[in-house]
């Protein structure tokens, strides 16, 4: 082919008439050209296909399972349908989700939410990620063909609370996300009987969330919100969720009455609760993908 | 269409899926006549003729600009309408929706489909209107008109070019049946595996998502195959490799839009096929080659116009099949 190249360059007479029946054998030079040339396909050949393979890496190294946004398919299915657009993104008014960069271990392109540093507070009102995607990868109602892990469904629709006097007071999610857990309850101010002032994560905190009692449809930096409480219970003032945490009273194996958040079955893992825990390390998390246990 | 464009048709399909391009057995009587002619034409006259009209040839970019700034236009539309939230344009190049049409690449659709094996109607209205779009506009003129990768791919080969033409680097090509076998590989995987592997080093995709939701270091993927076209391969990704670029041209067996190619006034200069990245589509070129008088390139061409921007004697041209019979 290079060779053609550059013959063709000047008006050449044309090629010798064609209709031999067999060309004649290559010369040294042309042998040795198509050698290399077979050489540098197989070499690209191995770089690419070495790439591709790469691909499957982040798979590979997921330590751990990702909070997906609401509505995912599960794990295997929904990284097969994922088209990597990030319409989810763009609709999301407090930009909860993320795409994933290369070593984020989730495949790239492929949405997660970080629920510490911005979960998902539903003051979209509507899950509009969900609406938004065009693949259905996030899904209000899932093919029947697929089957639905046991307590992942949730119990009712669940009831937003900033739209509980609205004549449709639900989120369209039949599936949880995942489920909040006290995972650090020697942190927890409420176990440990304090109060808390201030801003919730402090000044420099960049994420966001809706407040009813500041703004029914813009969500505000939580930086800006100053809490002052007797009793912690941050968790369950913000939780946008009816009925899925309550401070309850509750005794210690040594008989000892104390306060303690408990997450009841209605938790979506919307993660609004790790984001307001006050406590450095978070007291409370989101288990992405975690499923109901009675 | 006569006989022999037919035949060139079918054998231009062949070409694109990476078979070599052949002297045709034969030609139209119209185009034989055309070809004798040029060969008893004086060899003198011809090239003061060629040397003429070169000199008075002012490099036209015409093509090459208006391509760039569709190109550029349609990727800022997605960063604009993001960064100013005017929910005109959402999404990236792999899916989006335009005022609430949605719109699905093609390759990325057929990756999820074959992975995923359940289709929904929104995916399944994202490509058919997607595909109706190509087959308007040119196939695999998604490439370069659209995709942000061919415009970092082309400034890499004009590097490329330059250090080639101060003999620091050689141009090494690279066997064309390559992308047929990486596209039947990519999809194998995405079948056996249940998961979107290519979308994972997709440069068109990494890139769109780098300039809308910003840059990250998938990047360092791209940068390396910039890095590896610019001092080994020329255009190797889009050359040899690119799985979406087949989808498209086989989108573009289908097109009515086309770049055409007439016999009589070419010089045969082939200047065309110097700045064509897929210059197997333009062996008609070549001395003796052309079928017929007038032979549209086939299905591989991504219409960037570059051919019709250097070529000095209007040989090659912008061509919708049919249209010119309709005016």
């Amino acid at each position: 082919m290079s060779n053609e190249n550059k013959t063709d360059e000047p008006p050449v007479p044309a090629e010798k008439p064609a209709g031999k029946p067999k060309p004649p054998p290559l010369s040294r030079a042309k042998r040795q050209e198509l050698r290399r040339k077979f050489l540098r396909t197989l070499l690209l050949t191995g770089g690419i296909v070495g790439a591709g393979l790469s691909g499957f890496l982040p798979l590979v190294y997921a330590r751990k399972p990702r909070l997906r946004p609401p509505g995912a398919l599960d794990e295997k299915d929904f990284l097969a349908s994922c088209i990597k657009c990030g319409q989810c993104v763009q609709v999301c008014p407090v930009q909860a989700i993320k795409l994933a960069d290369l070593i984020d271990g989730v495949g790239v392109g492929a949405p997660y939410i970080d629920a510490r540093s911005q979960a998902c507070d539903f003051s979209c009102d509507a899950v509009q990620c969900v609406l938004a995607c065009p693949t259905g990868s996030l899904t209000y109602n899932k093919p029947a063909f697929m089957p639905v892990r046991p307590g992942a469904q949730l119990a009712a629709k669940p009831i937003l609370i900033p739209k509980e006097k609205d004549p449709e007071p639900t989120l369209n999610l039949s599936e949880r996300m995942g489920v909040a857990r006290l995972t650090r309850p020697e942190m927890c101010l409420a176990i440990k009987g304090k109060g808390f002032k201030g801003p919730a994560r402090g000044h420099s905190f960049r994420g966001k969330m809706r407040y009813m009692r500041i703004d029914r449809w813009k969500p505000v930096p939580i930086a800006e919100v100053r809490y002052e409480v007797e009793e912690c219970d941050l968790c369950v003032r913000e939780c946008p969720i009816k009925g899925a945490i309550s401070i309850e009273t509750v005794y210690a194996p040594d008989g000892t009455q104390r306060k303690s958040p408990v997450v009841h079955e209605p938790c979506v893992g919307c993660g609004v609760c790790e984001m307001i825990c006050p406590t450095e390390p978070v007291s409370i998390e989101i288990v992405p993908r975690e499923v109901w246990r009675a | 269409m006569n006989t022999f464009l037919r035949k060139r048709f079918l054998e231009q399909i062949l070409v694109m899926f990476g078979r070599e391009p052949r002297k045709p057995e034969a030609v139209s009587e119209e185009a034989r006549q055309i070809h004798l002619v040029k060969r008893t034409t004086n060899k003198e006259k011809l090239q003061a003729a060629a040397a003429h009209a070169e000199a008075h040839m002012n490099t036209s970019h015409k093509w090459r600009n208006r391509r760039w700034i569709t190109l550029a236009l349609v990727n800022l539309f997605f960063v604009f309408s993001y960064y100013f939230d005017v929910q005109i344009l959402e999404g990236a190049l792999t899916a989006s929706r335009f005022i609430g049409f949605h719109l699905i690449d093609l390759n990325s659709a057929l990756q999820v489909m074959l992975a995923h094996k359940h289709i929904i109607t929104n995916l399944l209205i994202g490509t058919a209107t997607v595909l109706v779009l190509w087959i308007l506009f040119g196939g695999r003129s998604f490439c370069s008109w659209v995709c942000p990768y061919h415009l970092l791919a082309e400034w890499a080969e004009k590097i490329h070019l330059r250090l080639m033409r101060e003999k620091l680097v050689t141009d090494a090509p690279v066997d064309r049946r390559l992308r047929t076998v990486f596209w039947i590989v990519f999809a194998l995987l995405a079948v056996a595996t249940g998961y979107t592997v290519y979308e994972a080093i997709s440069p068109t995709g990494i890139v769109s998502r780098a300039l809308i939701y910003g840059p990250g270091l998938a990047l360092l993927w791209v940068l390396a195959l910039l890095v590896f076209e610019v001092f080994f391969v020329r255009r190797a990704w889009c050359r040899y490799a690119c799985p979406i670029g087949l989808t498209y041209g086989v989108v573009g067996i289908f097109t009515p839009l086309r770049i055409k190619y007439t016999l009589e006034s070419c010089f045969h200069e082939g200047n065309c096929r110097k700045v064509c990245l897929v210059p197997h589509v333009l062996d008609t070129v070549i001395k003796g080659r052309a079928v017929h008088t007038e032979v549209p390139i086939g299905p591989d061409c991504t219409r960037c116009g570059l051919c019709v921007d250097v070529c000095p004697t209007g040989s090659l041209t912008f061509d919708v099949k049919g249209l010119s019979k309709l005016l």
